[in-house]
């Protein structure tokens, strides 16, 4: 007698506490084997590119803050980026390294939260409680320069808001000292670990070839063995006159993933260090009273001034006709900005290319033959934020 | 190709009629084509030894609703080997189909459903073209220009039914978009007026 055996459809999420948000996951499992993994995305979905489009360019900024709201600046930086280019206008140098020091903060914050959670997905609960007593301290840097610990709003084309507040960079190159003992710390529980290793080696494995045909970028594509990072191979504001590595994996499996991204944070360190002893007194951003908008004092004063505030911030600056494709080295990827503008105050077009859209595409090519226990493991991996996924 | 003069000059000898332009700007080059040529010059960027455009990094469209080739569609390539970006363009009427990339880019699949899902551009030979970021049963094409910014239609709980229904969007008072002149630029008059004296000096 034959029996017939039907495959098992499942939902993971978009409720599930490790599919990192709202992710519907509907796997078709052959027993405890994956055959096939259809995301569900969108249920994140805000319409952010369209927004934009109504929005002036000063006004579009805090949307970048809520696509990957881990890193939120660095999304920032690639939208200010791309204004810059095309207004022509230079970005005072102390700005630059606030600027970088910001993005690396901001890299450190997000790949703590992804190695943190993703230990937690494979069953290691200590990192994340050790991990996110760092992102408070590395947040609260963020509220004393920007005024909110994750929507900043603190970039602009041509600079920053404001300057840093006093004592925030001694209280930064503190940080600097203290953390890497924590990554240490981080590391003594989780490399050598013998069930973290046994979750993660070997498991999600990506070749270069298919690391390359799926657009993989950031630590996927740098896991696989492709020395590719857009700091170093187009770089932006003042990486190039920084002095850092780009950790490289070997097999392409979770564990190298998370090798590069502790090994990336150690270098984002070193960066700040950087930037801290380079920086000097000057300007924080662009003295085109057409772009930036004067200080609140010399309004008092100066009708110019005055004047320059109102039309900033009732029809804001106009940007000439042009388009324009920027990208900067997100935590999780490139994160790219397709900008149109046509003459007005307002984007025409501003189309956001978000890493962790082609990451999570590739979840069906990845997961196929894994158990269903590595899906947590696998997706941890790929470093998904809804935020930027669904925009 | 070490250089984008020299890669502009070898799509153009290579590609001949398939391009219609090349443009070099903001370090990038941009090229138009047409939309039977798509396929081609995809399969050259990818495999010819002196492009090497490995990666599709993104699809998009650009909708311009007042021509009559309504949607411009946008492709935009990066070659790791020589540290190149390059664009692709062509414009299609609406309701015209056009070819997809996915048997050269798996990554194209959900690029291409994107642009289906806020454009409403429809893709032959695409594997599994659905919407991808709008709700299930969502109506039109939310990136269109003439799509509202407030949508059409709204969601809530209804205590009543007991469920999460959707109706028309309600909206206590009309979205306002505000036009600034700007006394920077001067009217339109006095802008003319002060040309022709240019012109006369």
């Amino acid at each position: 007698m034959t029996k017939k055996i039907k495959n098992l459809n499942l939902n993971f999420g978009p409720q599930h506490p490790a599919a990192h948000g709202v992710l519907r996951l509907i796997l078709e499992l052959d027993g405890e084997v994956v055959e096939k993994a259809d995301p569900h995305i969108g249920l994140l979905h805000r319409g952010t590119e369209k927004l934009i489009e109504n929005k002036t360019y000063m006004q579009a900024v805090p949307y970048f803050d809520r696509l990957d709201y881990v890193a939120p600046m660095n999304q920032e930086h690639a939208f200010a980026l791309a204004v810059e280019k095309i207004l022509k206008i230079d970005v005072p140098i102390r700005a630059q390294y606030i600027r970088v020091i910001f993005c690396e903060i901001g890299r450190i914050l997000s790949h703590i939260l992804n190695v943190t959670t993703q230990a937690l997905d494979v069953g290691a609960l200590t990192p994340s409680l050790w991990g996110f007593e760092e992102r408070e301290t590395l947040m609260t840097f963020y509220e004393r320069a920007s005024g909110s610990r994750l929507h900043a709003n603190y970039f602009r084309a041509g600079g920053v808001h404001q300057d840093l507040p006093k004592g925030l960079e001694e209280d930064i190159a503190k940080f600097c000292e203290t953390f890497p003992k924590i990554i240490n710390d981080l590391e003594s529980l989780l490399t050598d670990n013998r069930i973290f290793k046994q979750r993660n080696v070997d498991i999600g494995v990506v070749t270069k070839e298919d690391a390359l045909d799926y657009s993989f970028s950031g630590v996927m594509i740098r896991g696989s063995g492709i020395p590719w990072d857009l700091r170093k191979s187009q770089p932006y504001d003042c990486y190039e006159s920084l002095d850092f590595k780009i950790p490289v994996g070997k097999n392409g499996d979770c564990y190298d993933r998370y090798l590069c991204r502790i090994e990336e944070m150690k270098e984002s360190v070193l960066i700040i260090k950087q930037c801290l002893s380079k920086m000097e007194k000057g300007p924080i951003k662009s003295l085109d009273g057409k772009i930036s908008p004067p200080p609140k004092a010399e309004i008092k004063q100066s009708m110019e001034a005055l004047i320059h505030h109102f039309k900033l911030f009732t029809e804001g600056y106009r940007v000439p006709k042009d388009e324009i494709y920027t990208a900067v080295e997100a935590p999780k990827g490139e994160f790219g900005v397709y900008l149109i503008s046509d003459g007005s105050s307002k984007p025409y077009k501003c189309k956001i290319r978000a890493p962790g859209f082609s990451h999570l595409q590739s979840m069906d090519y990845l997961i196929k033959g894994h158990m269903l226990a590595d899906v947590p493991a696998v997706l941890g991996s790929l470093d998904i934020v809804f935020g930027e996924v669904d925009r | 190709m070490k250089s984008l003069q020299d890669l502009e000059k070898k799509i153009n000898s290579e590609l001949t009629t398939k391009i219609n332009s090349t443009e070099i700007k903001h370090n990038q080059i941009y090229v138009e084509t047409d939309k039977e040529d798509i396929v081609d010059v995809a399969i050259f960027l990818k495999t010819n030894q002196d492009t090497k455009f490995r990666q599709l990094i993104d699809i998009t469209v650009v909708d311009y609703p007042e021509q009559n080739q309504r949607f411009e569609v946008v492709y935009l390539f990066l070659s790791h080997e020589f540290n190149q970006r390059l664009i692709v363009k062509y414009s299609i009427a609406e309701n015209e189909v056009i070819p997809s990339l996915t048997s050269i880019f798996p990554s194209a699949n959900w690029m291409e459903r994107e642009v289906f899902d806020m454009y409403g551009v429809s893709f032959k030979d695409h594997p599994d073209l659905r919407r991808i970021l709008t709700d299930y049963g969502f109506e039109g094409h939310p990136l269109r220009k003439d799509f509202p910014l407030t949508g059409h239609s709204e969601v809530r709980y209804s205590e009543d039914q007991k469920k999460v229904i959707s109706e028309p969007v309600k909206l206590e008072q009309n979205y306002r978009n505000f036009d600034y002149e700007s006394p920077w630029e001067g009217t339109k008059y006095i802008k003319e007026e002060i040309e022709n004296n240019d012109k006369k000096n």
